[in-house]
């Protein structure tokens, strides 16, 4: 039973990076309508830009900053060169535009900083914590727990943000209606920019603990396939619902890994997540946390 | 009227007591009345009042929580869109709902979809069934075509067409299900007084020469007091009136609905 | 000038729906065809037909079948190389498992089982749309390539799943030349493809435009969604896995379930956005395009090594090929979202007046 918990919660935690990743996603598809495949390449293109400038023996505190004003731009750039002169396009336009976004951006990324896998040093280290394992004799990630820290004072940030503020209110708004929103004197091209900068911050953070813990490399780009499970279970359009999708993937991928991977060949943790939420959707298409839509004639 | 009399047959269509709720939003509540063959039936009402959800739980687009629908003697809780079609229940929409990828002659060839047999498999190859069904059906649009006077734009797609085109193409469309009742919502909406004009004929021609029955929705009176045999009064989903143009015109609550009343 | 249709008249409506109504137009593809299948063979390098006419084709084909389902029906597919992959490994055990099974038999069983495979993973398209869709056939892409390479009866128990096709042998002829193997793959996809433009001018094309374009309208004319999605995943598949087979069989000859990976499905999906959503002929421009950019790339790397001693580093030069890629799909998505097929058109239509402006 200890075993058990020790692979739920070690799940969990790591689903809550995958939250992380998706939360980048519920962003931006909030306020735009965008289902932006890129976040991955973003994610990958943060960690390796940080990583790129410290290099330069530039200390972290300043390459932070560095690689925060590089993703806004980048953002901001998407935004106005790829996004703009695409409004009122099907959505399905707009997610292929973002899969060819995703390929420029890591052809770019690599071209920037060269393909080779790099370390990233955050100070903090992929170790049991020791009073876990003493009381309970479960072993229990600090970084994890650490990287869990980070998530959940980002998520509730947002929330506040977007509950709180008059820039929240005005994203909420954007979010309902662009026109009626546009109509009332929002401005609207503002606001998409102010999105894709925090969804650029928001890559920056997944990418710095992604990064610190499996290296940063190409690889970092497939994180953001898992997340994509994530969104379907928890639907496109919610914060709680990447939160709760995420620790429920995060959780059944470890489970189904530890108890069904090893009667199967193992492996499973690569399609898991795409069947599990599968046939979540023939129950519910609307997702967790969706509204059930109703489509008038 | 006496011509409107001999027009009509047996009831064909019978809706008893229907009613219809989105979530808590109640679109129709307990809603009752009949269709007689060859007749053309007009729904009025003011804006929400219902009239469009009406079509759609006549074919099947909506399915009502209570009551039963009677077509052709058969009664149901509900149709289905495709069981409507097969039956021969065709409509248009109130926003146009034509197949805005295609040309005009694809879509109006779409209408005829369930009057081809061949598979598959033949249609791939090309030859026998297939092209013989192809040909013949496509000889029955092109008289719907003729008849609605589109043979210039026949290759055009349809998305590059005014709207008052757009509303006759959807038209072909139906017409080309050689259909025994028609829906109509709303087919004169947003036309100027000419295309309406046209609407009209073409409504009474289709009427006449092959005895469709019509369900019919409409904002223009005179239009409606002109061409309609009977007319149904929807008011927030209830039914206030039923009767010919007359009666209605008569009926304190239609009057009252239509002007507003201080309660 | 000498592109006009004056003084061709229909006098029936077979002639009116054929593929190339206009006379030019039938004479030019009568002589495409004849380069392709005469010209070619007798000057073509083997080079040229193993590194990019067959590959060519063989996406080509496989491009038909994504466009069968995001073109014509609309349903966006992200795990095309995961049905090929199914055509591929499904002809190999008929081949192996079934004594005398002729290939041509074998390629088309392969199809099928494609076709079967494609029908339960469309089964989601009829309770979600979009890219809720796109996202449910990575499931497709993920878990089909795991289970050819966990589950070692599909490569009769070879190590992580590796094949090697079987001699291609059609009534004792022995298809070993590239030349023989390229006319072969140019006669089964000139096939297909007139298949796919018969099943686009009839009733089953236009179906599956109408649910493309108002599912609900569709719904209303009687025909039945689930049917026309399901028989779009199942061509589309069909379409796939036979792109499959000829793949392993015709151009790698060895192969394991990996080369069937989601980039490849993307590189499919390239050549559709590229070439034209809901055409035939943008399938083939499409995998035109992307087979020769990369050696286009490589000869203007290679042009500005030498002219101005740029050293760039074969890294380097994929990347730029990643660059270009997502490049040129941006470019074409905002400028032309119909692509080639639809430059090509509007060309045509400008030949028509020429020398008059209108």
């Amino acid at each position: 039973m200890t075993f058990f918990f020790e692979v739920l919660i070690g799940g969990l935690l790591s689903g809550v990076m995958y939250s992380l990743v998706a939360l980048g996603f519920v962003l931006i598809y909030k306020a735009s309508g965008v289902f932006n495949f890129a976040q991955g390449a973003m994610v990958y293109f943060a960690a390796i830009t940080f990583v790129g400038v410290t290099e330069f023996d530039i200390s972290p505190w300043i390459a932070f900053p560095i690689s925060l004003i590089v993703m806004v731009v980048l953002g901001l750039v998407v935004e106005k060169v790829v996004l703009r002169p695409l409004v009122n396009q099907p959505q399905i336009t707009l997610f292929m535009v973002t899969i060819g976004l995703a390929f420029f951006i890591e052809g770019l990324a690599q071209l920037m900083w060269g393909a080779n896998v790099r370390g990233l040093e955050l100070g903090l280290q992929d170790v049991p914590l020791e009073w876990v394992s003493e009381r309970w004799g479960m072993s229990i990630s600090k970084f994890d727990l650490a990287a869990a820290g980070v998530a959940a004072i980002l998520v509730t940030s947002l929330a506040l943000l977007f509950n709180r503020t008059r820039i929240g209110r005005a994203l909420r708004a954007v979010a309902d209606d662009h026109q009626a929103a546009l109509a009332v004197g929002i401005p609207l091209q503002q606001i998409w920019g102010i999105v894709w900068g925090v969804a650029g911050f928001v890559a920056l953070v997944a990418g710095l603990l992604w990064g610190s813990r499996n290296g940063v490399q190409f690889a970092l780009t497939f994180v953001a396939l898992k997340a994509l499970p994530v969104l379907i279970l928890g639907g496109f359009e919610s914060i709680p619902g990447a939160i709760v999708g995420g620790l429920i993937i995060g959780a059944t991928e470890k489970l189904a890994e530890v108890y069904i991977g090893p009667m199967v060949g193992g492996g499973i943790e690569g399609w898991f997540p795409y069947m599990l939420a599968l046939v979540f959707l023939l129950v519910r298409p609307e997702g967790l946390f969706g509204e059930k839509i109703i489509r008038r004639v | 009227m006496t011509t409107h009399e001999r027009r009509s047959g047996e009831v064909i269509l019978r809706l008893d007591n229907i009613s219809l709720a989105f979530g808590g939003v109640k679109a129709l509540t307990d809603i009752s009345f009949d269709v007689r063959e060859h007749e053309i039936r007009a729904i009025i009402g003011p804006n929400g009042a219902g009239k469009s959800s009406m079509l759609n739980v006549i074919n099947g687009v909506y399915h009502p929580q209570h009551g039963t629908i009677a077509y052709r003697g058969e009664v149901r809780r509900s149709m289905n869109p495709h069981a409507a079609a097969a039956s021969g229940i065709a409509r248009t929409f109130q926003n146009i709902a034509l197949f805005r990828g295609m040309s005009v002659l694809d879509n109006i060839m779409t209408g005829r979809n369930l009057k081809i047999k061949s598979n598959f498999v033949e249609q791939a190859i090309w030859i026998g069934r297939a092209r013989r069904e192809e040909l013949e059906n496509r000889r029955k649009v092109e008289e719907v075509i003729d008849f609605l006077e589109i043979q210039h734009i026949r290759k055009t797609p349809v998305g590059r067409l005014p709207y008052g085109l757009q509303k006759r193409v959807e038209l072909a469309r139906a017409l080309a299900a050689e259909p025994s009742m028609l829906l109509l919502d709303e087919p004169m909406a947003g036309m100027n007084v000419e295309e309406k004009q046209d609407m009209c004929r073409f409504v009474l021609d289709v009427n006449e020469q092959y005895g469709t029955t019509m369900v019919l929705i409409e904002h223009d009176m005179g239009v409606v007091m002109d061409i309609s045999d009977r007319v149904v009064v929807l008011d927030y989903g209830r039914k206030i009136g039923d009767g010919t143009p007359d009666e209605v015109r008569g009926n304190q609550k239609v009057i009252d609905a239509y002007l507003g009343v201080a309660h | 000038m000498f592109y006009r249709e004056a003084g061709q008249f229909k006098t029936n409506y077979i002639d009116d729906s054929a593929i190339f109504p206009i006379r030019q137009d039938r004479i030019g593809f009568a002589i495409i065809l004849l380069l392709a299948f005469v010209a070619v063979p007798l000057f073509a390098t083997p080079y040229i037909f193993s590194a990019i006419l067959i590959p060519f084709l063989i996406l080509a084909l496989a491009a038909i079948g994504l466009n069968i389902l995001t073109g014509y029906c609309g349903q966006l597919s992200l795990g095309t190389a995961a049905f090929m992959a199914v055509g591929a490994f499904a002809s190999y055990n008929f081949m192996l498992r079934v004594p005398g099974m002729p290939i041509l038999l074998a390629f088309l069983c392969g199809g099928v089982m494609a076709a079967g495979v494609g029908i339960v993973f469309g089964l989601p398209s009829l309770r979600i749309r979009g890219f809720y869709l796109a996202v449910a056939t990575l499931a497709a892409q993920f878990f089909i390539v795991w289970c050819l390479a966990k589950v070692g009866w599909f490569s009769n128990y070879s190590s992580s799943g590796v094949i090697t096709a079987q001699q291609v042998e059609i009534l004792g002829y022995q298809f070993r030349t590239p030349a023989s193997k390229y006319l072969l793959v140019l006669g089964i996809v000139s096939i297909m493809a007139l298949g796919a433009k018969n099943l686009a001018r009839s009733n089953v094309g236009r179906s599956w435009m109408a649910v493309r374009d108002m599912d609900i309208a569709a719904e209303v004319i009687g025909i039945r969604l689930m049917p026309a999605k399901l028989l779009a995943f199942a061509i589309s598949s069909f379409y796939a896995g036979v792109a499959g087979a000829l793949y392993a069989y015709m151009y790698l000859g060895t192969v394991e379930p990996e080369a069937y990976n989601l980039d490849l499905s993307f590189r499919i999906l390239f050549m559709i956005i590229i070439g034209g959503v809901g055409t035939v002929l943008g399938s083939f421009l499409g995998s035109a395009f992307i087979a020769l950019l990369p050696i286009a790339l490589s000869l203007l790397v290679g042009f500005l090594e030498n002219s101005i001693h740029l050293s760039v580093s074969k890294s380097m030069t994929s990347n730029l090929e990643l660059m270009t890629f997502g490049g040129l799909i941006i470019f074409f998505l905002i400028v032309e979202p119909h692509g080639l097929a639809r430059l090509w058109q509007i060309g045509k239509e400008k030949l028509r007046l020429w020398p008059f402006p209108h």
